[in-house]
């Protein structure tokens, strides 16, 4: 009887030791030379794999800043202090962006818009909007089905009264649901600006106003207020030109309708 | 032994006999890695791969090396060693000499290192007393109906999460009722193949 388990026991650890030493031999053999930069450029990176840079994630994106194929700035999450670090690594100079967070430009809670058809099929604003664009009054506003919320990787949008909002703090601009809204009402604005059009409306004045409480009329006061030149009103809607705005906030003081929002994004404050 | 008698095998390893649906082995990957069809595919196509490979090796170590020596209890280990070391030899191989295939197949290799599907063929083939070629075309079978389940149940899948499930089904209960469903199907096929070609 012992024999027997002596044997098991002897077969089995010849077995393992010869797959072991297999395996060792081939690790050797086959070896395959890991681009040092590679691993540098990847220990960097935060890992969260959202896709901002426009690669598969933070692996692939690893591969090409160090193969040169892209630039050493475009991980969003990570921001200026990742892009420092991989200037470091590359010996490169990188310039950095300031800090982006996406903002919902938006501002037609269902308060303010009209139910304009009532909308029961598959719970997605990509297929609302198909329908008559959308189930509300204003055809270019939040539908608040909230695609931007399931696409969203880290949690910072929430749904309330149909409108969509993003929380600032948490958002890390990866830019996902800027693509992903079919009514394009997200955008990307810097960290720091001081005031956000919170409409995306671009019909004429009275028209806009009947379809939303909350229309930006183009009345053009905060273009003429503008000691900067910074804000037009292009296509019925207040634009701001962010390289040219000096953040005064006269603009949003003078507003009539409350479209130009004073935000802090740093603070978590959207107006 | 005749082409027939192969023929019967393949197909009542894919439909009759699947792994997924009729003996709930590698239940793990198939809840796991179907909620996209492209990757229930890389994962069918890998475990097709692996439980190949798994079968050629773990064969003759049964045959030439247990058997003689009158050890066929130690089976399990044995091949859970031998096919542990194999799948990671071959991930080790690929990614030298073809790092195309290692690309595509690389997330799921590791895997299926010790999946219970593989390790499942591996001893069935053994326990149904096929020879090499038998067990190689059994293999094959079971892993094009590993694939056909992931295939089947990723679409349904896909199905499900747009429709409107109750908030107490959501998530797992609703996929494991599916998994249910798709498995009674399959039940249908029982008996039907040893009249195939009769």
């Amino acid at each position: 009887m012992i024999t027997g388990i002596l044997t098991a026991l002897l077969v089995v650890t010849v077995i393992g030791v010869v797959a072991g030493i297999l395996l060792a031999l081939a690790s050797h053999f086959f070896k395959v030379e890991e681009n040092e930069t590679v691993k540098a450029v990847r220990e960097c990176l935060p890992g969260a794999n959202c896709g901002a840079c426009g690669f598969a994630g933070c692996d692939a994106y690893a591969q090409a800043v160090a193969e040169g194929q892209a630039e050493a700035n475009l991980c969003i999450p990570g921001g200026p202090d990742v892009a420092g670090q991989l200037s470091a690594v590359l010996g490169v100079e990188v310039s950095v962006e300031a800090p982006k967070v996406a903002y919902v430009n938006c501002s037609g809670d269902c308060s303010a818009v009209a139910q304009k058809t009532i909308y029961e099929g598959l719970q997605s604003c990509k297929a609302a909007a198909m329908v008559y664009g959308g189930p509300f009054s204003c055809k270019f506003g939040c539908i608040g089905l909230g695609d931007c919320v399931a696409e969203c990787p880290v949690g910072a949008i929430s749904v309330k009264d149909t409108l969509a909002r993003i929380d600032p703090k948490t958002c890390i601009a990866c830019g996902k649901c800027v693509k992903t809204c079919p009514k394009g009402v997200i955008s990307l604005v810097g960290e720091d600006v001081v005031v956000a059009v919170a409409c995306s409306n671009k019909e004429k004045g009275a028209v806009a106003r009947k379809n939303c409480m909350n229309a930006c009329i183009g009345c053009k006061k905060c273009e003429k207020t503008c000691q900067h030149d910074a804000i037009k009103v292009i296509d019925n809607l207040a634009v701001i030109d962010y390289a040219k705005c000096e953040d005064c906030g006269e603009c949003a003081k003078v507003c009539p309708t409350g479209r130009l929002k004073i935000v802090d994004m740093k603070n978590g404050v959207i107006g | 032994m005749d082409v027939k008698a192969l023929i019967i095998i393949l197909m009542s390893s894919v439909l009759v006999d699947n792994y997924v649906l009729n003996r709930f082995l590698g239940i793990c990957p198939f809840l796991g890695v179907s909620k996209k069809v492209n990757q229930s595919v890389g994962m069918g196509i890998s475990v097709i791969f692996v439980m190949l490979v798994a079968t050629a090796v773990t064969w003759p170590v049964q045959t030439y090396i247990l058997d003689k020596l009158g050890l066929g209890y130690t089976q399990t280990i044995v091949f859970i060693l031998v096919i542990a070391s194999l799948v990671q030899f071959i991930e080790i191989f690929l990614k030298k000499y073809i790092p195309s295939l290692h690309q595509s197949l690389g997330v799921y290799l590791p895997l299926i290192t010790t999946n219970c599907a593989v390790l499942g063929v591996t001893i069935n083939n053994i326990t149904d007393g096929y020879n090499f070629l038998e067990s190689m075309v059994s293999s094959l079978g079971c892993g094009l109906g590993f694939l056909l389940a992931m295939v089947l149940f990723s679409g349904m899948r896909s199905r499900i999460e747009e429709s409107d499930i109750p908030e107490s089904f959501k998530g797992l209960p609703v996929t494991l009722v599916a998994a249910s469903f798709i498995s009674m199907a399959f039940f249908g096929f029982a008996g039907i193949v040893e009249n195939l070609l009769a």
